[in-house]
């Protein structure tokens, strides 16, 4: 085991040109996919802070009983979708025209009677944000006698929705994309190195050590080499998101876990790459 | 201990390198494999290390046999041999010290185990003052020391030396070939293939000849008064 760490941290100081350019490469690869990461993890945050305001307002028709409200709040409660439902009576609608738009004051203050509906504002629990759900929560509502109208952004929903699936299908194509680009620049440094070190290997051979055995040192330097370029992504995206989020907007960073999945995902990558390439070159020296 | 049985071996092109050859080993022999240049002395080496396999016949070495030779075999096969050859083949980046002791460390001996075998077989080839030198601190009988030196570390069976005395002087030739002959003496079978005929003349020792991939003279044949022949 010692003989296999110091060959491969030996591959470092013979090929440190080789060695650093596999990092780097490695590291900007997945500071592409890292950056795609930062942008996923914060359209994420956003699209949350977005649909949690995702509501569906009903207006009830003027002259509807409270008790009659308040016991359909009682059956609207009681979906599965449902997390809260607030009364506004007619009162409190119009006293909040007055707050909010402020350019109508004027317009308010000199009304004598309220022209503004009582309204139920329905929030859905998280998971039941999507427009399938708001629709077909919206259509329920509406089969309730005292409706005068179901309000809710069906645009809006649905274009969150499409916005969501098509982040994910770019990240998954970009991402891939340069997962195989990294496979392949690591397979040819580990190719580079198989060949620089032939004479090693075959005077490894000659006094009997066995395949496995010439295998691991290259095995870990690619795992090294991986791992390095892994954090080096991770320096690269904390420098990229020091610049958006002081300059232009508040963002967040990956989570710890997100981070060593990024140095795990190189690991692996670096791992993955001179297996391969060492699999295939090696029986040829 | 080594028998090739009805070997032939032919070359990618189609050529036969080695032609129906036959010849045994025993324990503790000292055998020199003479011929020249393109006879087929260094094929017989290599299946004799596994490096090849033979295209018909059988190669036996202490127990292993090509009939059944698996890939992992070759490994364990060759920590019985030591083998040796005419550029020395050592690691320029490490000293005579280490490029004997990384024979070892690929075979996963202990380190506890490795330095004291080291220095011993430095010793016995004559080189233990010079065990931090690098190869190209050396002369090339030295440096063919070094790599006698890593063929004898693993205690083999038999040493195979692939024209080990080709690239060195005469002073430097006789030295080597003292050197394999006090090996042999402590009971270690040496298979030397050498086009050197001055160094098989001196000797006193079986001789096998090839010419064109076949056996064409064995002083084993002759009985034990066949000196002489080159």
């Amino acid at each position: 085991m010692r003989l296999t760490v110091r060959e491969a941290l030996l591959s470092f100081r013979r090929a440190p040109v080789l060695s650093a350019l596999a990092v780097t490469t490695i590291g900007f690869a997945l500071f592409v996919f890292g950056l795609f990461g930062l942008v996923a993890v914060n359209l994420r945050s956003t699209l949350g802070e977005i649909e949690e305001r995702v509501e569906i307002v009903m207006y009830l028709t003027r002259g509807t009983p409270v008790e009659v409200v308040t016991v359909a709040i009682g059956d609207i409660q009681a979906f599965p979708e449902v997390e809260s439902v607030e009364y506004v009576t007619e009162d409190q609608a119009l006293e909040r025209a007055r707050r909010e738009l402020v350019e109508f004051q004027g317009v308010y203050e000199d009304l004598t009677a309220n022209p503004l509906p009582s309204s139920l504002e329905i929030r859905l629990r998280q998971g039941y944000r999507d427009s399938r759900s708001v629709r077909g929560v919206a259509e329920r509502l509406s089969g309730f006698r005292f409706v005068e109208d179901v309000r809710y952004g069906r645009d809006w929903v649905e274009k969150l929705d499409r916005l969501r699936d098509i982040a994910g299908v770019v990240g998954l194509v970009i991402g891939a994309g340069f997962a195989a680009a990294a496979l392949m620049i690591i397979a040819t440094t580990i190719r580079m190195t198989v060949l620089a070190r032939s004479r090693e290997i075959h005077i490894m051979r000659l006094v009997g050590a066995t395949d496995g055995f010439i295998r691991r040192p290259f095995l870990l330097d690619g795992a090294i080499k991986g791992a390095l370029g892994g954090v080096l992504a991770i320096a690269l995206c904390y420098g990229a998101f020091m610049l958006v989020s002081r300059g232009l907007f508040r963002a967040s960073f990956f989570s710890t876990e997100q981070t060593l999945l990024l140095v795990l995902l190189g690991t692996v990558l670096g791992f993955a790459a001179s297996a391969l390439s060492v699999n295939r070159h090696l029986p040829r020296v | 201990m080594i028998r090739l049985n009805k070997v032939f071996k032919a070359f990618p092109k189609g050529s036969m390198a080695l032609k129906d050859v036959s010849l045994h080993v025993a324990k503790g022999e000292f055998v020199f494999l003479t011929g020249h240049s393109g006879a087929g002395k260094s094929t017989v080496l290599r299946l004799i290390y596994a490096d090849d396999l033979p295209t018909s016949g059988t190669v036996r070495v202490s127990g292993f046999s090509t009939a059944s030779l698996k890939r992992r075999d070759i490994p364990r096969l060759r920590r019985r041999l030591g083998i040796v050859f005419q550029d020395f083949r050592l690691l320029e980046d490490r000293t005579a010290e280490e490029n004997v002791a990384f024979a070892l460390e690929v075979t996963g001996t202990r380190r506890s185990v490795i330095a004291p075998k080291v220095m011993r077989v430095l010793t016995q080839v004559g080189l233990a003052t010079k065990a931090n030198a690098y190869p190209h601190q050396l002369s090339g009988g030295e440096q063919q020391r070094v790599a006698i030196a890593r063929a004898l570390v693993n205690d083999p069976l038999v040493l195979l030396a692939d024209e080990p005395t080709g690239n060195l002087d005469e002073r430097a030739t006789r030295g080597v070939y003292q050197l394999l002959k006090d090996i042999n003496a402590t009971g270690t079978a040496v298979l030397l293939a050498t086009h050197d005929l001055d160094l098989v003349r001196q000797a006193s020792c079986r001789t096998v000849e090839l010419q064109e991939g076949a056996v064409v003279y064995d002083s084993q044949d002759d009985g034990p008064a066949a000196e002489g022949h080159a």
